[in-house]
């Protein structure tokens, strides 16, 4: 089974947590900086707005490989 | 229990909105591409504009019957003035006609927002059933927001075992389990906005008459009693007084007297910033009709200003082309998540009989 590669006796929250948490605060930020800003902020928003479809396609990648 | 039926109440409507909103996104390019999107000629340098009570006169002369409601300037498109003329200055928002006017020739450029993508967006925002639709629409995308809360409290169970983004292929089910799982969490920030800023957008019709009856009555008290005006102000004159009265804006659109936005006395000319939240928090200078004097100046109270902004966050198109197609792939990745959803409960629904018999719980928290 590929499935759980890190078994854990009992929940950790910021395993599970951690990683959406992490993700709605950069795409919250992102979210917000194109609405106040039009240079730099439209860079960072595109990264961190954008960052769940990368990661999603990098967690699908890596599956492959298993 | 919660996420099981917030869910699938809603789910239906919700696909049904991903759908549409998924073209909507590209609206602008879609229908530049068809045609509907009309071009200002590219003027020679030094040309000077045509006054706007000319451009007036060739759209009433162009519709004739018909009366003018609004006149409009789009951000991106400065040699480009849109008039929307009616039946009548507080006719049926869809009897209006939208026609785009060359700012240096006055001439017309051919219709605005028709095509196709007009039923994309009325099946997105009523479909095509007025306010009701709208308001029920606005109603399934509140479920959507209490589906993705209780999701959250779900997720704990049921991925505790498990690193973030694990996806296994153990079977049809599981796999599916996983995405659902997956793509819910990780677009959960951007799901809430766009989902919280769609339900604010169908407020806005609410919103506009609860600002008409506190607000706009107050600024118009002195006007009570007095008859609508005969012989309307030059556009040109009021515009000018509006742009001295906020010297740093630009107007975005100026409502005809008697139409939603306004008194049935006063022009109001809606000014912009220049940044891009500036340039959405819109601010009215109400000027007489007949004088073209100006009235009152304020800003817009706190819950029009939320509905301003909320506005690109759910459109998603204050960020260029980048965003706009990070904004569809995370739609896409929403369709997922309702669809697998659905599939879940049908499997499990399907499973749930025969399972019972063999006493075995189907897919349960692990604990």
């Amino acid at each position: 089974m590929t499935a759980a590669r890190k078994p854990r006796s009992s929940g950790n929250w910021r395993a599970v947590y951690g990683g959406p948490i992490l993700l709605g605060v950069l795409s919250t930020a992102g979210l917000l900086t194109a609405l106040l800003s039009e240079g730099a902020g439209r860079y960072f928003s595109w990264i961190a707005v954008g960052a769940p479809v990368v990661i999603t396609a990098w967690f699908f990648a890596r599956r492959r490989r298993t | 229990m919660i996420h099981t039926w917030s869910s699938l109440i809603s789910t239906l409507f919700l696909l049904l909105l991903c759908v549409t909103g998924l073209p909507l996104i590209f609206h602008h390019e879609i229908d530049e591409l068809l045609g509907y999107g009309p071009k200002p000629e590219i003027a020679r340098p030094g040309a000077v504009k045509r006054s706007i009570d000319e451009i007036a006169r060739t759209a009433l002369a162009n519709d004739p019957g018909r009366v003018l409601q609004y006149i409009l300037w789009d951000k991106d498109e400065p040699n480009t003035v849109i008039a929307f003329t009616n039946n009548k200055v507080d006719g049926d928002p869809d009897a209006a006609t939208l026609r785009a006017y060359d700012a240096h020739s006055a001439k017309p450029l051919g219709s605005v927002g028709g095509g196709p993508m007009l039923i994309f967006l009325k099946l997105h925002v009523d479909m095509f059933a007025g306010r009701p639709g709208k308001l029920f629409l606005g109603a399934m995308g509140f479920l959507f927001l209490v589906a993705i809360i209780s999701g959250v409290v779900l997720y704990w169970p049921f991925t505790r075992r498990l690193s973030f983004g694990t996806l296994r292929d153990k079977s049809r089910r599981i796999a599916w389990f996983d995405w659902h799982n997956l793509l819910g969490a990780i677009t959960i920030a951007w799901a809430l906005v766009v989902g919280a800023t769609g339900v604010i957008n169908t407020l806005a019709e609410v919103m506009l008459s609860q600002w008409k009856a506190t607000e706009l009555a107050d600024m118009v008290k002195p006007y009570a009693g007095k008859p609508p005006p005969v012989h309307l102000a030059s556009l040109d004159a009021t515009l000018e007084k509006a742009r001295k009265t906020t010297p740093d804006m630009n107007v975005s659109f100026v409502a005809f007297p008697g139409t939603p936005f306004t008194s049935s006395h006063h022009f109001a000319v809606f000014m912009r910033g220049h940044t891009p939240l500036t340039s959405r928090l819109l601010k009215p200078v109400l000027l007489d009709g007949e004088t073209g004097e100006v009235s009152d100046a304020r800003d817009l109270p706190v819950y029009l200003k939320a509905l301003l902004v909320s506005q690109p966050l759910h459109f998603g198109d204050y960020g260029g082309m980048p965003l706009k197609i990070i904004w569809a792939l995370l739609d896409v990745m929403t369709i997922v998540v309702i669809g697998s959803g659905l599939y879940l409960w049908v499997v499990k629904r399907r499973k749930h009989r025969s399972h019972a018999i063999a006493g075995q719980p189907l897919l349960q928290p692990s604990g």
